[in-house]
């Protein structure tokens, strides 16, 4: 393969920030050309980044598209020395099915029912359920389960993509089980479950979050959740 | 044109086939034909319940494969002219008979009665679809027990599917006012939060129901327990009167409560 690198301007800069860099790829040239490029530029340090300090790389492809395919490629090509660590590869562009999910994941769709024992509700992105989720019934969706009514059955939050950001909230929190990405809740006890909080009454929107410090799923006050979970996107799209 | 009631459960041993028994029983005494259809093929005892068992000469399997006349299979019984029964058949399994064949006896029913009363057996598997397949409306009875409410919760769920079926009712049945008052048993509202559905009555546990089943004289007949009251309530709501509940219990609080859930003031 010819590695026909242009003097004048470089198919794959780097800038220096805190932590590591960011490389930059040109958004038109062909896609082995950008490969090879990237594979020297990186080897001029290579004791560095074998042997030295972690580095975080950011990856900025501006408007190429990067199949699947690519980014794995990518991935490879910077992991290959012990040192660099991929924190994200950035395209503007994406593929219609790309964006098509995407869509799907950030709805929000609302149903009235009642979920009775042995029903199952499922939904790609977001859910509000006016109506109760009786025990012996479930709710999952992609992203986070508002529930304007009681939980009394399985709640499942960031299903299928194991986001162990997304939440479930309730009028009324009684679960039989919560889980939110691949963790999992058995609420014996659902008081143990609960911050202890400030002025907490019975008549105030509960909400189940998994708590990266306490490693386990916990319930709080809408209020006090909502300081550090923006969940007001859910709700911009549809309006 | 009469209307087909299915009662059912999920659960065994709630009081489906008494519930029917005596909703069948009241509304004939109410003077409106009626009649009772077990759908328990393989584990019929309406006949028993009735009183009826020894009359019994062809069954629903043999209407459902032209084996006899519709009209054949049917028991009268000698107490009321207005009511009627179609056993179950004994012998044979459940599987024996298909939806679509449940449906055309049931409509032919409906042309000759004003109420088919469904006895449907436990369990939501071919008993079950057989026993919904004619049915126009439905009532779900449970017990204050949390296994119970799980099952007709389930059945529920079931019922709002089928189109042609208006949203069901719900019976609880063998009520026990010092378990519920000590905590022992669900409370009716309890049951109501999660159910969710139109409450048709409440009938209390009474040991003049499992005596009068074995005499084969549904309690419904005796007016003086309170049961029968309860059933013969239960009848006058079918027929559209609006009936307040009966005071169980000398509890303050309680009737109030329930009138609340009839959505009465
Ligand atoms: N309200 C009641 N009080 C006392 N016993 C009852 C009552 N209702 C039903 N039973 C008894 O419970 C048992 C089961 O009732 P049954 O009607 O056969 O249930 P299912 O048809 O749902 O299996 C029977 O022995 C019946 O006599
Ligand atoms: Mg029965």
């Amino acid at each position: 393969m010819s590695t026909s690198i242009s003097s004048t301007s470089p198919l794959v800069t780097m800038k220096g920030r805190k932590n590591g860099f960011i490389l930059v790829l040109d958004e038109n040239c062909a896609y082995p050309v950008l490969l090879a490029e990237l594979k020297e530029k990186l080897s001029v340090n290579h004791q560095l980044y074998q042997e030295g300090p972690p580095i975080s790389v950011k990856v900025e492809a501006g408007n190429r598209y990067l199949s699947p395919e690519h980014r794995d490629e990518l991935i490879a090509v910077i992991r290959s020395y012990k040192s660099l660590e991929v924190e994200q590869i950035e395209s503007n562009v994406m593929t219609r099915d790309e964006f098509e999910n995407q869509e799907k994941k950030e709805q929000l769709i609302s149903v009235a029912q009642i979920v009775r024992s042995g029903q199952e509700l499922m939904i790609e992105g977001n859910v509000l359920l006016i109506g109760d989720v009786n025990p012996g019934g479930t709710i999952r969706a992609t992203g986070n389960v508002y529930i304007l009514g009681t939980l009394r059955g399985l709640a499942c939050a960031g299903f299928g993509d194991n986001d162990s950001k997304a939440v479930v909230a309730a009028s009324i929190m009684k679960p039989t089980q919560l889980r939110i990405g691949s963790h999992v809740s058995k609420l014996d006890a659902v008081g143990e479950q609960r911050q202890q909080e400030e002025g907490s009454d019975s008549h105030t929107i509960e909400v189940a979050y998994f708590d990266q410090e306490q490693k386990k799923i916990v319930i709080g006050k809408i209020q006090n959740v909502m300081k550090h979970r923006d969940l007001s996107t859910d709700f911009k799209r549809n309006s | 044109m009469g209307e087909a009631i299915v009662v059912t459960s999920g659960k065994g041993g709630v009081g489906k086939t008494t519930t029917s028994a005596n909703i069948g029983t009241v509304l004939a005494l109410q003077g409106k034909k009626v009649c009772l259809v077990d759908t328990d093929i393989g584990l019929r005892n309406l006949d028993v319940v009735m009183g009826l068992e020894n009359r019994i000469i062809y069954d629903l399997v043999d209407v459902a494969h032209n084996r006899c006349k519709l009209n054949q299979a049917l028991v009268k019984d000698k107490r009321f002219a207005s009511l009627s029964l179609l056993p179950a058949a004994q012998t044979t399994d459940k599987m024996s008979v298909k939806p679509a064949e449940m449906k055309k006896i049931v409509d032919a029913l409906k042309a000759d009665f004003d109420y088919i009363i469904i006895d449907c057996p436990a369990g939501i598997e071919r008993g079950f679809q057989n026993a919904v397949a004619g049915a126009d409306h439905a009532i779900v009875v449970t017990t204050p027990e949390i296994s119970s409410v799980r099952d007709a919760d389930r059945v529920i769920g079931i019922l709002e599917k089928e189109k042609q079926i208006t949203p069901p009712r719900l019976v609880i049945n063998r009520i026990r006012q010092h378990m519920i008052r000590n905590g022992g048993m669900l409370e009716i509202n309890e049951i109501m939060d999660i159910l969710a559905i139109e409450l048709l009555g409440i009938v209390q546990d009474d040991d003049d129901v499992i005596s009068s089943s074995n005499k084969g004289e549904p309690i419904a007949m005796t007016p003086s327990s309170k049961a029968s009251q309860a059933y013969r309530n239960i009848g006058r709501r079918i027929l559209g009167e609006s009936v307040p509940l009966m005071v169980l219990d000398d509890h303050p609080g309680f009737f109030h409560k329930v009138k609340n859930l009839l959505g009465m003031r």
